[in-house]
């Protein structure tokens, strides 16, 4: 048998037809489904009379419109929010499925829920009308985004139509400096890559760093692999996947989980496996990063300066002169002195256990600056309350940052959290698009860390300096 | 879904690299739980000031493309966000084609859905529609999908690539779910297999 990529072995075990060119349907073990791209689904099931194939294997949970103030319980003022959160509600209980309201702890983002529930496993498929569904390959499943006609198909079907991506390496050689973090990694590869670079490819992520990250720094990795362009992220499941998922409500029981791991061993690249593209970086050159423009890749280290139109080439040098008028900065400006109004802690991308604990880290005892707006979101109800029982949440109020309920939030401003015109914002949400965090909104990404050192002096600030 | 018929009509040039799908719809118009009525508020942020008024300057606003069915666009059209309310909002408008050198992987799939064609070319080829797409009204380029053939208002005919499947949907008009319904057979028979094979899924 020729040797397989771990993305094969995946595809290989859900294809449940294949036609002479190629088309396959691929069979779906998880879908996960949020208010805002799936009430044109359901509406469709209704429309056709058709019903959920699996609701077993389908899980909700309203994210993206919730508010994160402690007075929810209120309600949300919004009607048309209120109106999808509602549909959730009535569609999740019509047919069936599994669902985490609003007034559940377990509520949260879509992305953290499904890993902390022990939903998403090594070897599944995994899908959402998401896009940063691209999460969950950090447990070597596949796992992407789709869109609310692909949800009402794997709705009623459990499969979807497909054809099979290209396989793309990325390898992260080497250990990370101090300061340096899941983040840096993974922004630094699509600094390097651009976020067309990985269009037409399923990523693994492999290499030293890599296998040195926790469960949380892995999800972040492939959280942003849809910043790459890339279909999903993948990362081959090992000790360290199979000891978080041991005992999570949903993950197999013992004797059930024994199997289960044996069969996660076999998912991993066969030595020799081709590669369509393969890019390597080393840990050690990988910095704190930050964005300076409105696409993901506009990615330098901290220590760098706003760079000039013209040290691009094609379509990008009036990109970023666009982008540079949208973000009022001028070429030449250190990063490091950029002043911020904004910080924004959370995110499917950095909302987890291990982001909080970075938080606290670098501003226990200490006070945001005067005047800065800093709220830190939790992933959902159990890392609330998680951060509570570490005493995490005492140090971010003690420090001056609002410590909200959990959602999607600021990531994309769909509920009330967002920026006024021309605010700045380090954010460690996945994307720094025009009006992404609000109309006109300035957004920098950056790692919990470099968040909250921005935090404590008002400015872009290099993590390192302060540790 | 409407059958993708041949397409005359005026192209919109729009060279930015990376229009991710915020700018095709920013988030505030996603509140709706129907599919239609979004094309109103189609590349909202660039289109409109604040108060509904027209930025005179963006391309759709320009009294020589607002009835533009094919939008010529830069690298990487469609990236971001898996919101399909794009595809909704840029059919809604009018819209039936859009050309780049590149699309991201999920608005790629999402176009086929919903009655849109979404072609990739390379940068020459591009380069010379956005060219003729920048003459405007008067000059009105044809989308052929039987043929795979896009020909310029001078008459040059450019040659494109789509899958065969996905192209068949579209002149069809073909609801992917009831193709797919209709191998129900073998979605049960893999499930029992598979439920076999991975007992805790």
């Amino acid at each position: 048998m020729s040797p397989k990529t771990l993305y094969d072995k995946i595809w290989d075990a859900h294809v449940a037809h294949e036609a002479e060119d190629g088309t396959c349907l691929l069979y779906i073990d998880r879908h996960l489904v949020h208010e805002v791209t799936s009430p044109q689904a359901f509406e469709g099931l209704r429309m056709t009379g058709r019903t959920v194939r699996a609701p077993e294997k389908t899980i909700a949970v309203p994210d993206h419109n919730v508010p994160t103030t402690l007075d929810r319980a209120k309600g949300i003022d919004n009607e048309e929010s209120r109106i999808q959160v509602e549909a959730l509600d009535t569609n999740a209980k019509e047919f069936g499925i599994h669902y985490y309201p609003v007034s559940d702890v377990r509520q949260g983002i879509v992305h953290i829920v499904g890993p902390e529930q022990g939903w998403t496993l090594p070897g599944m498929t995994v899908v959402c009308g998401d896009s940063h569904t691209a999460t969950h390959g950090a447990f070597g499943a596949l796992a992407h985004g789709i869109g609310t006609s692909e949800v009402e198909h794997v709705l009623a079907t459990q499969t979807l139509i497909q054809k099979k991506s290209k396989n793309m390496k990325v390898e992260i050689t080497g250990k990370l400096k101090p300061g340096v973090t899941a983040k840096d990694i993974t922004m630094a590869v699509i600094g390097e890559t651009g976020t067309a670079g990985g269009t037409g490819y399923v990523i693994e992520y492999c290499g030293e760093a890599i296998r040195d990250l926790s469960m949380e720094g892995r999800m972040t990795v492939c959280n942003m692999a849809i910043e790459g362009g890339a279909r999903a992220g993948l990362i081959a499941p090992d000790q360290t996947t199979y000891d978080y998922v041991k005992g999570r409500p949903h993950a197999p029981k013992a004797g059930a989980y024994e199997q289960a791991v044996e069969n996660w061993k076999t998912l991993f690249t066969d030595e020799g496996a081709h590669f369509d593209k393969v890019v390597t970086l080393k840990g050690e050159d990988i910095q704190p990063c930050v964005t300076w423009g409105t696409s993901p890749e506009d990615v330098l280290p901290i220590t760098a300066t706003v760079p000039a139109p013209e040290d691009f080439e094609g379509g990008k040098v009036d990109a970023v002169k666009r982008s540079l008028d949208y973000m009022g900065l001028t070429p030449g400006q250190k990063l490091s002195d950029v002043e911020i109004d904004t910080v924004f802690i959370g995110s499917c991308t950095n909302g987890r256990i291990e982001d909080m604990r970075a938080v606290a880290e670098v501003v226990k005892g200490k006070k945001i600056k005067d005047g800065m707006r800093a709220m830190i979101v939790p992933g959902s109800g159990l890392v609330r309350a998680q951060a509570e029982e570490e005493g995490l949440a005492e140090i971010f109020e003690a420090a001056g940052f609002e410590w909200r309920l959990a959602g999607c939030s600021m990531c994309l401003a769909m509920n009330p959290d967002q920026l006024a015109e021309n605010e700045r914002c380090a954010s460690t949400s996945n994307r720094n698009f025009e009006g992404r965090q609000g109309y006109k909104g300035r957004t920098h990404l950056v790692s919990p860390g470099m968040a909250a050192a921005a935090a404590l002096t008002g400015r872009l600030t290099d993590v390192r300096d302060l540790m | 879904m409407d059958k993708f018929e041949k397409l005359q009509g005026i192209a919109a040039p729009m060279p930015l690299v990376n229009i991710d799908t915020d700018m095709i719809i920013p988030k505030v118009h996603l509140k709706s739980i129907k599919r239609t009525g979004f094309g109103k508020n189609l590349f909202d942020e660039m289109r409109f000031n604040r108060d509904g008024t027209e930025i005179a300057d963006f391309v759709l606003n320009k009294p020589q493309y607002r009835n533009a069915e094919i939008l010529v666009a830069g690298d990487n059209f469609g990236c971001g966000s898996s919101r399909e309310h794009a595809p909704w909002a840029i059919a809604d408008f009018g819209i039936k084609c859009v050309v780049s050198t590149s699309f991201a992987d999920i608005f790629f799939n999402n176009c086929f859905k919903n009655g849109i064609l979404p072609v990739v070319l390379p940068q020459e080829q591009v380069d010379l529609l956005m060219e003729d797409a920048e003459r405007g009204a008067n000059a009105r380029m044809t989308v052929d999908l039987e043929a795979q053939e896009i020909t310029t208002s001078e008459g040059e005919v450019i040659a494109f690539e789509v899958d065969a499947f996905k192209k068949h949907c579209l002149l069809q008009g073909l609801d992917d779910i009831g193709l797919t319904m209709e191998k129900v057979s073998a979605i049960d028979t893999f499930e029992a297999k598979d439920s076999a094979a991975r007992p805790w899924v």
